[in-house]
């Protein structure tokens, strides 16, 4: 075959493999939009579920998500952030350290159920957290951990050498050069990294179904040892634990889901975006 | 007056021997410029007089530098180099306004009194002569400015300290030859203050600016003597050579 005509086969495949990419994320899209728009409705979003979650709305398992994805950062940013920082700026690369790098790698390939286990043995028996909000955000926190941590190394190891240098010849300390120099400008990395995983939060079930999802809970948690409903565990309930549930609630609980994730996704393209504008080297 | 007194100096770095059986002394308000091809070891002696080097793997020091009678190994490695500042080969401004640029090192040294450092920023910026040209855009970023007026910032950073000692590694090698005529200027005005060391790879800019001028060859200090001296009657071969551009 002649060299001219492979290539062009080559490309064609090439294009297809990426145009399919890009029409499976739109199809998704548009089926979700498609038949979940019928739903929205100002009472599907604020409402509690009736009838056996076949009528009213979602608000307690959007307020339930809201609260376990914010759970999870409380606890996640800031041992992921530190942890990040001992790790780029301050461990030596030795035995010890390629470890601790090999562990969070491997954290991050546990499968979500596996945490979800271990969330109810450590947080609900162990600690005796019980079935609630606190056990659900910890899980959580635990699974983005290593997403967190490695964003944030990327970001803190992305800021240039020679900032450090200039810092650390006027004298300043290294703790005050990371302080004043190194985390105002790996911040911008860092945010996206933490909104990328709290997307990830957002989504899974797994690792809340043990830990603090509610079946059927039509009200609002008084304290963080209530279980809530949350968004993904309610679309698996009402998509096949609970017969007769009209296809646009399944499919609006759904393009809420969808909506709340890309809603963070987009922040954190925003925030990447204005960086590269002001970036300054 | 001796600031720094360097005896039989030897840095490895894992199997380089980048400086070997270095003595020497650096006297005070002069301009002792450090000349020699790459690889010769000038950086690495200066980056060994505020301690820079201790940031890379691997280092081993043998000898003492004494800063004024002191061993630089056992002082304070920020209050060392609070009192010997660095000016690098590349303008390198913090991501930060001109004004904090200046401000930074006293900042980290704990000058929170607000009209004092806008004192201390403007004097810092008059001695690097930048302040006519930066006196209004002040709080602009450090990357407008251009090459020229980014090393003269670094000057600038670097006084705002209040050092002893200046060290400059090849402060001009990215610089056209306007601005360096301006840097120059700006070295050989502070030298009435401060204590400079100027490692350059332009001869001529060695035989320009400097008071003493040490050839430095593998790791090896050849010699060193007045400038005029260097550049007329060397005592070695070789830096006869170097000079009149046979190597390097």
């Amino acid at each position: 075959m002649n060299p001219h005509r492979t290539q062009k086969i080559a490309f064609s495949l090439l294009f297809l493999a990426t145009f399919l990419v890009v029409a499976l994320v739109g199809a998704i899209v548009v089926i979700i939009v498609q038949k979940g728009l019928p739903a929205m409705t100002w009472q599907f979003i604020s409402d509690v579920p009736r009838e056996g979650m076949r009528a009213g709305g979602i608000f307690p398992a959007i307020i339930g998500t809201l609260l376990l994805v914010g759970g999870a950062i409380v606890f996640a940013l800031p041992i992921g952030l530190l942890a990040a920082i001992y790790l780029s700026e301050y461990a030596r690369d030795g035995l010890l350290t390629r470890i601790i790098k090999l562990a969070i790698v491997n954290l991050a390939g546990v499968p979500s159920v596996v945490y979800g286990l271990f969330g109810l043995a450590l947080f609900v028996v162990f600690f005796k957290f019980g079935v609630s909000i606190v056990s659900g955000s910890l899980t959580l926190g635990i699974m983005i951990l290593p997403l967190i941590i490695t964003a944030s190394r990327e970001a803190l190891e992305s800021v240039p050498r020679s900032f450090r240098e200039v810092s650390l010849s006027l004298g300043a300390s290294k703790w005050q050069t990371i302080q004043h120099i190194v985390l105002p400008n790996a911040i911008p990395g860092i945010l996206t990294g933490t909104i990328l995983g709290l997307g990830r939060a957002a989504g899974e079930t797994a690792p809340i179904l043990f830990t603090v999802a509610a079946f059927y809970l039509p009200q609002l948690p008084r304290s963080i040892f209530d279980q809530v409903m949350a968004l993904p565990y309610h679309l698996y309930v009402i998509s096949t634990q609970v017969p007769n549930v009209d296809e646009k609630i399944r499919y609006g609980t759904a393009l809420v889901l969808l909506a709340l994730v890309l809603f963070m996704n987009l922040i954190a393209i925003i925030i990447r975006y204005k960086f590269r504008m002001k970036k300054k080297w | 007056m001796v600031i720094f007194k360097i005896e039989k100096l030897n840095v490895r770095f894992g199997s380089v021997h980048a400086l070997r059986d270095v003595s020497e002394e650096i006297l005070e308000h002069e301009i002792l410029t450090v000349i020699g091809p790459s690889n010769s070891g000038k950086s690495t002696l200066l980056r060994t007089l505020n301690r820079m080097n201790d940031l890379l793997p691997n280092l081993r020091i043998t000898g003492t530098v004494e800063l004024e009678g002191e061993n630089i190994r056992r002082m304070d490695v920020e209050a060392l180099r609070r009192r010997v500042g660095t000016v690098f080969a590349l303008p390198l401004p913090l991501p930060l306004s001109i004004f904090d640029n200046v401000a930074y090192g006293p900042r980290m040294h704990g000058l929170r009194n607000k009209k004092k450092m806008a004192e201390r920023v403007e004097t810092a910026l008059r001695q690097a002569y930048l302040w006519d040209e930066v006196k209004d855009r002040l709080h602009e970023s450090a990357f407008k400015l251009s090459g020229g007026q980014q090393q003269r910032l670094c000057i600038a950073r670097t006084l705002a300290v209040e050092p002893e000692v200046i060290l400059f590694d090849e402060p001009c090698s990215g610089l056209d030859p306007i601005s360096t005529a301006k840097v120059e200027d700006a070295m050989l005005k502070l030298k009435q203050r401060y204590t400079l060391v100027l490692v350059t790879n332009n001869v001529k800019q060695a035989a320009r600016v400097g008071d003493r001028t040490a050839f430095f060859l593998n790791g090896e200090l050849i010699e060193v003597d007045k400038t005029e001296k260097i550049f007329t009657v060397p005592r070695d071969n070789r830096t006869d050579d170097y000079i009149r551009g046979r190597f390097g």
